[in-house]
C-alpha cells in the first residue's frame, strides 16, 4: 500500500478552509479558468461603472488634426478617422456593452420568469400555449430575432436592450418552467397548501427561490450572448446610435476602410469583446460546476 | 374512545386519475387509487391506514386533507361536510387539520429559515402579529424539543430527526385537531424513530389530537395505533381495532402481511405465509376481489363478485367471500 | 469451518472540508462459506462504506481505503492491480444494491445484462451465456424466465428486478455475495419472498453472504453472526442468538429497545400507553468524535472513563465481543 499524505488529501478537499478569503483562494485554485473569467468580468465592470474616472479624454472629443493618428504616448491605443481617443472610447464601450448585456439579461429574466412560472405553475392549456409561443421564438437564432426586433424599433440604446431581451426570454422561461415543475410536487410546497396559503404566494415565496441557483448559471453564461448581439446589432448599424461609443460600431466603421491602413481602429474593439465574452463564459461555466449540488460533496 | 360525532368521518372516497396517452393526451383508462373507502376517527384517535405501496394510502390522506380533489364520497370534518366547500369556505377548516411529511428533507423549503417555516401558518391566517409570532414559533420549538435560538438556522443545518420534529412543529402551528402522518417515521433511523414516535405519541396525549398514520411499517402501526385499515388496490380490505387486527386477523392478507413481517427475535420461528407474485396494477384491477390473484384461498365466486365490507364481530370489519 | 473472507484492520477515510472522516475504523471480521454475517447499524456507521471497501469501489477522491487486508482465496485484493480486481468483481464476490432499478441497465435486456458477466468471466460464447441466463431467472424462480430475459428492467416489477440482480450476482458463482439493504425498497410481502430466496440459495451455493441492513426483524431472521456498528467502529459482535438474547454493548441494548416489538402478534400482552426506550441525542458528527467511547455522549451508563478513553474491543463471553468499559455491569 502506497505511503498516504493525510495533509495534502485533506488540503486538496479543502479543510481549515475558512473566512471569505481563504474560501475565495480555494475556489480559485479549484476552478482556475472560473477565476481567470471572474477576474475579467470584475475588471470590466469596474471599468464601465468607473468610465469617467478611468478614461483620459472624452471619447466623443474629435480632432482633424489627429485622425487616424497611430498609437503613441499621446493616444496610447491610436485614435479613429475623426480624430477620437480609442482608448478612452474602448473604456467608455464597456460601459455601453454592460448597460446592453445586463438590461437585456434583466429585461429578459423578469419576463421569462414571468412566463416559466405562470407556464410551470398553472400547467394545462396556458403552459400549452405559452411553450409552443416559446418554441416558435426560439425557432430564430438569437441573433436573427434580435436583428428583426431592432430593425423594426429603430436604433437607440434602449430599444438595442429590448431587441436582445426579447430573443433570451424563451431560454429562461424554460429553465424556470423545468424547476417549478420538480418544485410543485415536493411536500413543502404541498405543506403550503395545507396551510391555506394563496396559490400565487405559494408561487413566488415557495416555488421562485429555489428556481434561482440554474438561473444565476444561464444568465452568466447569457450575458456573453447579449454582449455579442449588441456587437453584431451595432456592427449592421441596427445596435446603439452615435455618439454612444459601441465596441461593435467601432468594428464596422472601420473595418472595411482602414483594416489595411490603421489596423489598431479593428483589433482593439475585437479584442475587448472577445475578452468580455470569454470571461462571462469562463465564470459561467465555473458556476454551473459550483451551484450544481451533484458537484459539491 | 370515540365520540359521538368523530372528527373524521370518510364515505364511499374514491379517487381516480385519468392515464393519458398520445399525443393529444387523450384519456385511455383510470387509475382507481382510491376505490370507495369510508372510515372514522374519533378525538384523540390515532387510526392506522396500512398497505404496500401502490394501494392508495397516500392518496386517501390527501384527498381528505383536500390536496387532492376527491372524484366522489364525502369527507366531514367535526360533523361538517368539507367536500366541495370553496378554497375560502375551506380555509377555517384548514386550522384544524394539517399533515407531515415522510421525507424530512423535501418537506422543509431549503431557501427559508425554520422559525419562519414554522411561522408561516400563523402568518398566513393572519392569527399573530410578528412579535406575539416569534414567541409562539419558540414556545413550538420547545415543546417538540429544539431550542428557540435555532430559529434562526436553515433546514439543511439540522439532521433528519430534527427536520420531522420541524415539520411537525409547523403542523401543530395552527392548533389542529386531525394530523395525517404520511409515513412520519418511515425514513428516519431506528433510534431517532423512537423519539419521533414518543413526541407524537405525547402530543396526543397532551392536546387530545386525532391522528390519521399512514404507514407501511406494521411494528410501528401496532405501537401507535387504536384502530387499524389495511388497504388493498385502492380498498380496505380489513378494519377492526388493533388488537383484533393482530390477533385475530381476518382477511387473507392482512394474515399474510402480518406473517411477513420480520420479528426482530431469532427464538420466534414463525411457519410464514409468503404470498406469490406481486400486486397487479392499479390501472387494471382484477374483476372481483382485488386480492383473488395472489389469495390461498380464492373461489371461482372470488373472480367474478367483489366482496363488501361486512361487521363479522363487534367493530371488527372485512370485506371476504370466505369469513 | 475456514474462514471464506478474512477482512483485517479495513481503515477507510473520507477527506472532508471538515477534515478526516474516518467512516470505517479499523474493522476485521470473516465469513466463512454457507455463513450469513450481517452488518448492522444506522445511516453513517460506516456499514456500506464496509462493503463497497471490499469491492474497492470507494469514489476517490474524497475517500481513500488506508489501511488493512481484504482476503480472498489466499490473495489480498487490497494488493492487487485495478485490472486483476475487474476480474475479481462480479465473478468472485459480487454485489446486490438496495435500489433495483437504478443499477440495472435500463436499455439492455435482463437476459444480456447477467450474460455479460458471464461472457466476461467465463469464457463463454454469446449463446451459451444467454442459455445460462435464463436457467439462472428460472432458478430465481422469475416466471417465463425465457419471455423474461428479452425483456427490459422497466417491464418488469421490484421484486422481479431484486431477483434479475440477484441471477446476475450469482450467475458466475461467487464465493461472497455482499447485499447492501436488499429489501428495503420493496414492501413487506415481496420483502419476504426475497430473503426466503436469498436463504435458499445460499444453501444451494454455498457463498458467504454479508447482509448489510439497518433492520433487527431482518437480522434475527436470516443472519447466522451479527456485527453491530457505530460511528465506524465494531461496537459488538456475537452469533445472533445469544446477541438477541443478551446484548452486551448499551447501543445494541437501546437499539433494540427502541423498536417497537409486535408484542400482540407474539401473543403477549399490550400495555398501552408504554412509551418506546429512546436513545436520546444523535450521531456525533464523524469529523468530530469524542475522545473516549463515540457512544458515551447519549449513553446511560457513561462515566467519566467512558468520556476520556476508548474502550478496548474484546471478547467477553466465548464468541461474544463488545467494545465498552461497562459489559459487566
Amino acid at each position: 500500500m502506497t505511503v498516504i499524505d493525510h495533509n495534502a488529501a485533506l488540503a486538496r478537499a479543502g479543510a481549515n478552509v475558512t473566512g471569505w478569503w481563504s474560501r475565495t483562494l480555494f475556489f480559485a485554485r479549484r476552478y482556475p479558468l472560473g477565476a481567470v473569467g471572474a477576474v475579467i468580468v470584475a475588471a470590466f465592470v469596474f471599468t464601465a461603472v468607473f468610465a469617467d474616472v478611468i478614461a483620459p479624454v472624452d471619447p466623443t472629443a474629435t480632432n482633424a488634426k489627429y485622425s487616424l493618428a497611430p498609437p503613441s504616448s499621446m493616444f496610447w491605443l491610436g485614435a479613429d478617422f475623426m480624430g477620437r481617443d480609442m482608448y478612452s472610447r474602448i473604456i467608455h464601450g464597456a460601459r455601453v456593452s454592460l448597460a446592453v448585456g445586463a438590461g437585456a439579461m434583466g429585461l429578459g429574466c423578469v419576463l421569462g420568469i414571468a412566463i416559466g412560472l405562470a407556464s410551470g405553475y398553472l400547467s394545462g392549456w396556458v403552459d400549452l400555449a405559452l411553450q409552443r409561443l416559446m418554441d416558435i421564438m426560439q425557432a430564430l437564432p438569437l441573433l436573427v430575432l434580435a436583428i428583426i426586433m431592432a430593425a423594426s424599433l429603430g436604433p437607440s440604446l434602449r430599444n438595442t436592450i429590448f431587441a436582445i431581451a426579447i430573443p433570451l426570454v424563451p431560454s429562461v422561461a424554460r429553465v424556470v418552467r423545468s424547476s417549478t415543475l420538480s418544485l410543485r410536487e415536493l411536500p413543502f410546497v404541498e405543506a403550503a397548501r395545507a396551510v391555506g396559503m394563496g396559490e400565487l404566494r405559494i408561487a413566488v415565496r415557495h416555488v421562485l427561490p429555489n428556481t434561482l441557483a440554474p438561473l444565476i448559471v444561464l444568465a452568466t453564461a447569457q450575458l456573453g450572448s447579449a454582449i455579442l448581439v449588441e456587437a453584431s446589432l451595432s456592427f449592421l448599424g441596427l445596435g446603439v446610435p452615435e455618439p454612444h461609443p459601441s465596441w461593435g460600431r467601432m468594428l464596422s466603421e472601420s473595418a472595411a476602410e482602414y483594416v489595411r491602413t490603421a489596423p489598431w481602429l479593428v483589433i482593439w474593439p475585437g479584442v475587448a469583446i472577445s475578452l468580455t465574452v470569454f470571461g462571462t463564459n469562463l465564470l459561467g461555466d465555473a458556476l454551473r460546476d459550483l451551484l450544481d449540488p451533484r458537484q459539491r460533496s | 374512545m370515540v365520540d359521538a360525532t368523530p372528527i373524521l368521518e370518510v364515505k364511499d372516497l374514491k379517487k381516480h386519475f385519468p392515464v393519458r396517452k398520445g399525443l393529444l393526451r387523450r384519456t385511455v383508462g383510470q387509475v382507481h387509487a382510491v376505490d370507495g373507502i369510508s372510515f372514522s376517527i374519533g378525538e384523540g384517535e390515532t387510526l392506522g391506514l396500512v398497505g404496500e405501496s401502490g394501494c392508495g394510502k397516500s392518496t386517501a390522506g390527501r384527498a381528505v386533507l383536500r390536496l387532492i380533489e376527491p372524484t366522489a364520497g364525502s369527507v366531514r370534518m367535526a360533523g361538517q361536510d368539507i367536500t366541495h366547500l370553496p378554497k375560502k369556505a375551506l380555509r377555517p377548516y384548514r386550522r384544524q387539520m394539517q399533515i407531515v411529511f415522510q421525507d424530512p428533507f423535501s418537506s422543509l423549503n431549503p431557501r427559508m429559515t425554520v422559525g419562519d417555516i414554522v411561522g408561516e401558518p400563523l402568518f398566513v391566517h393572519g392569527l399573530a402579529k410578528a412579535r406575539e409570532r416569534r414567541e409562539q414559533v419558540a414556545a413550538l420549538f420547545e415543546r417538540v424539543g429544539l431550542r428557540p435560538a435555532q430559529m434562526a438556522n436553515y433546514p439543511h443545518q439540522f439532521s433528519g430527526g430534527q427536520r420531522q420534529r420541524i415539520g411537525i412543529a409547523r403542523a401543530l402551528a395552527l392548533g389542529p385537531k386531525l394530523i395525517v402522518g404520511d409515513e412520519p417515521v418511515s425514513a428516519l433511523d431506528v433510534s431517532i424513530q423512537a423519539q419521533v414516535i414518543n413526541l407524537l405519541q405525547d402530543l396526543q396525549r397532551e392536546r387530545r389530537l386525532s391522528y390519521l398514520f399512514i404507514s407501511h411499517n406494521l411494528a410501528v402501526v401496532e405501537h401507535i395505533s387504536h384502530r387499524i385499515a389495511v388497504m388493498y388496490l385502492g380498498r380496505i380490505v380489513e378494519y377492526a381495532d388493533t388488537r383484533s387486527i393482530f390477533v385475530r386477523p381476518q382477511h387473507p392478507y392482512t394474515e399474510a402481511l402480518l406473517s411477513a413481517v420480520p420479528v426482530p427475535d431469532p427464538t420466534v420461528k414463525r411457519q410464514k405465509r409468503i404470498l406469490e407474485g406481486d400486486v397487479p396494477s392499479p390501472v387494471n384491477p382484477p374483476a372481483g376481489c382485488h386480492f383473488h390473484t395472489r389469495c390461498p384461498y380464492a373461489k371461482a365466486h372470488c373472480k367474478v363478485e367483489a366482496p363488501p365490507l361486512r361487521e363479522i364481530a363487534p367493530g371488527h370489519h372485512v370485506s371476504c367471500h370466505l369469513r | 469451518m475456514t474462514p471464506q473472507l478474512q477482512v483485517e484492520n479495513l481503515g477507510t477515510w473520507f477527506y472532508t472540508r471538515h477534515g478526516i472522516v474516518k467512516a470505517v475504523d479499523g474493522v476485521d471480521f470473516h465469513v466463512a462459506a454457507g455463513e450469513t454475517l450481517a452488518i448492522v447499524g444506522e445511516s453513517g456507521c460506516g456499514k456500506s462504506m464496509t462493503a463497497l471497501s471490499l469491492m474497492r469501489l470507494i469514489p476517490d477522491p474524497p475517500g481513500r481505503i488506508v489501511s488493512g487486508a481484504v482476503k480472498l482465496g489466499g490473495r489480498d485484493l487490497l494488493k492487487i492491480s485495478e485490472e486483476e480486481m475487474r476480474k475479481v468483481r462480479g465473478n468472485e464476490i459480487s454485489m446486490i444494491f438496495q435500489e433495483p432499478m437504478t443499477s440495472l441497465n435500463p436499455v439492455m435486456t435482463i437476459g444480456k445484462q447477467i450474460a455479460e458477466a458471464l461472457i466476461l468471466h467465463r469464457d463463454m460464447n454469446r449463446q451459451q451465456a444467454l442459455k445460462r441466463a435464463v436457467e439462472m431467472l428460472d432458478l430465481v424462480r422469475i416466471p417465463e424466465p425465457a419471455q423474461r430475459a428479452r425483456e427490459y428492467p422497466h417491464q418488469l416489477s421490484g421484486g422481479m428486478r431484486q431477483r434479475a440482480m440477484i441471477a446476475m450476482a450469482l450467475a458466475c458463482n461467487p464465493k461472497v455475495l455482499v447485499a447492501d439493504e436488499p429489501t428495503t425498497a420493496l414492501d413487506v410481502t415481496i420483502q419476504a419472498q426475497i430473503l426466503d430466496l436469498i436463504v435458499e440459495l445460499q444453501r444451494e451455493f454455498k457463498a458467504a453472504v454479508i447482509l448489510i441492513t439497518h433492520d433487527l426483524g431482518v437480522v434475527a431472521e436470516t443472519a447466522h453472526r451479527v456485527i453491530v456498528m457505530y460511528a465506524g467502529r465494531k461496537v459488538e459482535e456475537a452469533a445472533v442468538g445469544p446477541l438477541f438474547a443478551k446484548p452486551l454493548h448499551p447501543y445494541t441494548a437501546g437499539l433494540m429497545k427502541s423498536i417497537p416489538r409486535l408484542e400482540l402478534m407474539r401473543g403477549e400482552e399490550r400495555r398501552q400507553t408504554e412509551r418506546l426506550q429512546e436513545i436520546p441525542g444523535i450521531v456525533p458528527p464523524l469529523f468530530a468524535l469524542p475522545a473516549g467511547c463515540a457512544f458515551a455522549p447519549r449513553c446511560p451508563k457513561a462515566d467519566d472513563l467512558c468520556r476520556r478513553e476508548r474502550p478496548t474491543y474484546e471478547e467477553k463471553q466465548s464468541g461474544h465481543w463488545a467494545a465498552c468499559w461497562h459489559t459487566d455491569g
